[in-house]
């Protein structure tokens, strides 16, 4: 599997040696000086808890790079280091180019404060001058449609409002390297959209970006590389794919905390996919509107009950996915076929077995193909991802 | 050390950007709902000063021996104002900009100094009107007015150095604001604001200028209102007369490094 597609340059953006990062939290926060008067001498309780343990890793120029994790792993103690807002305990942190300063949007608005102040207070903190604020301010406040409510003060705007603000300004940031903790986590159907085509736009200009989030979705869809750190240390780094699965496991495990034994041999079906022609020849490109052929194949493993074939388009798309259920546990491969009318491009199958629990067991990326511009049927007449069944009524 | 206080680089065009808008939402924020607005900034220190003009004029007649008596107390009060008011503000800057410090990079330094900032503007403001008093006063304007510039320079320098020390310190010890009060509450006895330093017996004058706001309001007295008054460069030999100034420079020296050193933590001791 490949981990560096999206990396033209091998230019080092972000590398971190070695980086530990320990708190000491004393069990009685002296606050005061009388309480350090009075323990002066006794003997101070702090525990040193260990929050990053030894990582190391690089993020190349142009890179998405995901970072995911569950709570209390070191993500964000992670994040603040690279920010610059924590200093490591030990290790280093080498930052080639410039960083946003910005880890949660809206950090820095002042609730008395009208839209419009705000908007500028925050430029300022990205590192904007007055000028350059007032020469994007019309685009910042079109991307937020907040138009009419700008010279209201802050507090008076809804949560969600806020974030809108916020991210639309986040994303005029032209610094080398971009952070996003938790973006999407806020915010309606509509602003997510938005944030996701923000980040589109992001891969395709080669932006080197650091996402954090809980999304596995977006993981897969947008992130080059990706790393899972998991008390305190890197569980997985690379392919997006591979740590969102892990990732989930990760969570699943602890949701069935020890119910059942972990055996990796019982739990890995190995699915492959392989495409043919209608005459059983290996094939990976094929005309649109072409019959393809898929032969599945997979270790019959017990627990095994479904296998699912999902076609995703290069840049990331879901086009459809298909479940077959396994009635025979014996049985070790079936043939799919199918006649997509999908553009031309490049496309990539995701297989994954699902065990009777309904539980994903394996989930990998599978062949390549791609649709080519020659058409079966005669001339194209649709556009988009795929063409839907449809008929032209001209009765009145 | 000579880096610390004097690198250009910390007043970049970034943070110059900063500085601007922090120091403009402070001005917007500080007199937000109230009808006169900024006016207040100019009534509060008239108002204190035509109370304590009263007090010590009618009542206790302290003005003797002095020319100008409502310019040399009122801009005594100014003055010390702007320390008080510099130096309050300026310690709980880091702690009130919490959610800032904790999660962006911003150089820690600029959270203080946009509070001094503020405070200078305000001062700033309040000595137009000093000026316009002393005029109606009968102080006539004179060359030695020119020897106020080091010497507000030495007062900025003081209670920013102050300010940086005592916000530093107030991120551990919440403790300090209370102290600070009480000391500053003294120190305005203890500093000849009120009163001309006439009324101290002459061999008590000398330990008044340990304190660097003493020699600072006195001199500044004495190069804008009045030649009348006491300085510590006429009391003692230079050689002792200018330990205020050396007070000043080792406070500011310690006062950056120690802020310094702290700000690495500030994030995680908020």
């Amino acid at each position: 599997m490949k981990d560096t597609q999206n990396t033209d340059t091998n230019e080092v953006a972000i590398a971190v040696k070695g980086l530990h990062k320990d708190f000491l939290l004393p069990h009685q926060r002296k606050t005061s000086l009388k309480q350090a008067f009075v323990s002066i001498g006794k003997k101070n309780y702090k525990t040193r808890q260990r929050v990053l343990d030894g990582v190391d890793f690089e993020i190349k120029k142009g890179e998405f790079f995901g970072i995911v994790g569950r709570n209390g792993g070191g993500k964000s103690t992670l994040l603040k280091i690279l920010a610059g807002v924590y200093f490591p305990t030990k290790g280093t942190v080498d930052i080639n180019g410039e960083l946003t300063p910005f880890i949660e949007l809206g950090v820095g608005f002042n609730p008395e404060l009208s839209g419009r102040d705000n908007i500028f207070l925050n430029g300022a903190l990205l590192g904007f001058s007055r000028k350059e604020m007032e020469a994007m301010y019309d685009e910042i406040v079109a991307f937020s449609e907040l138009e009419q409510f700008m010279d209201q003060k802050l507090k008076n705007y809804s949560s969600g409002m806020q974030v809108r603000l916020a991210f639309s300004i986040a994303i005029k940031a032209h610094n080398d390297i971009l952070i996003f903790d938790e973006v999407l986590a806020v915010g309606d159907e509509a602003f997510q959209r938005k944030c996701l085509d923000v980040f589109e736009q992001y891969k395709a200009n080669k932006q080197t970006v650091i996402l954090v989030t809980h999304d596995m979705e977006t993981v897969r869809q947008f992130c080059s590389r990706a790393m899972l750190i998991n008390k305190g240390k890197i569980a997985e780094i690379g392919d997006p794919r591979k740590v969102a699965q892990i990732y989930s496991r990760l969570n699943q495990e602890s949701i069935d905390s020890a119910t059942e034994a972990t055996n990796a041999k019982d739990k890995d079906a190995n699915i492959q996919i392989t495409t043919y022609t209608t005459e059983d020849k290996k094939k990976s490109s094929f005309d649109a509107g072409e019959t393809i052929r898929a032969k599945l194949s997979w270790q019959p493993i017990p627990d095994l009950a479904h296998v699912v074939v999902n076609i995703y388009k290069q840049s990331g798309e879901h086009i459809t996915g298909f479940r077959y259920s396994i009635k025979d546990a014996s049985r070790s491969h079936v043939w799919l076929n199918m006649t997509p009318n999908i553009n031309t491009g490049k496309y990539y199958f995701i297989v994954q077995g699902v065990s009777k629990q309904n539980r994903a067991i394996n989930e990998q990326r599978g062949a390549e193909f791609s649709v080519t511009g020659t058409y079966v049927k005669g001339i194209k007449e649709w556009s988009g991802l795929v063409s839907v069944d449809h008929a032209w009524d001209e009765k009145a | 050390m000579y880096n610390i206080l004097l690198d250009m680089k910390y007043l970049t065009k970034k943070n110059r950007a900063i500085l601007r808008e922090m120091v403009s939402t402070d001005f917007k924020v500080r007199y937000q709902g109230s009808a006169l607005g900024y006016i207040w900034s100019l009534l509060r220190p008239l108002f204190q000063f035509a109370i304590l003009y009263v007090v010590f004029v009618y009542i206790f007649k302290l003005n003797r021996g002095v020319d100008h008596f409502a310019a040399y107390l009122f801009f005594g009060i100014v003055l010390w104002n702007f320390f008080v008011e510099a130096t309050s503000t300026g310690m709980t800057a880091i702690v009130s900009n919490g959610d800032l410090i904790r999660k962006i990079s911003i150089p820690r330094f600029l959270v203080v100094v946009s509070t001094s900032m503020s405070a200078i503007i305000n001062f700033l403001l309040n000595l137009v009107v000093v000026i316009v008093i002393a005029i109606i006063n009968g102080v006539e304007p004179q060359m030695s007015w020119f020897l106020m510039i080091p010497l507000l320079l030495e007062l900025f320098i003081f209670a920013q150095a102050m300010a940086f020390f005592l916000c530093a310190l107030f991120v551990k010890f919440r403790d300090i604001n209370y102290i600070w009060e009480v000391i500053t509450q003294a120190a305005f006895y203890g500093t000849p604001i009120l009163y001309v330093l006439t009324m101290v017996p002459a061999q008590y004058q000398k330990w008044f200028f340990a304190n660097p706001m003493a020699q600072i309001i006195q001199d500044a007295r004495y190069a804008f209102v009045t030649h009348q008054t006491i300085t510590g460069w006429h009391i003692m030999r230079w050689q002792f007369a200018i330990i205020p100034i050396i007070t000043v420079c080792a406070v500011a020296v310690f006062a950056a490094l120690y802020f310094k050193r702290e700000s690495k933590a500030f994030a995680e001791n908020l």
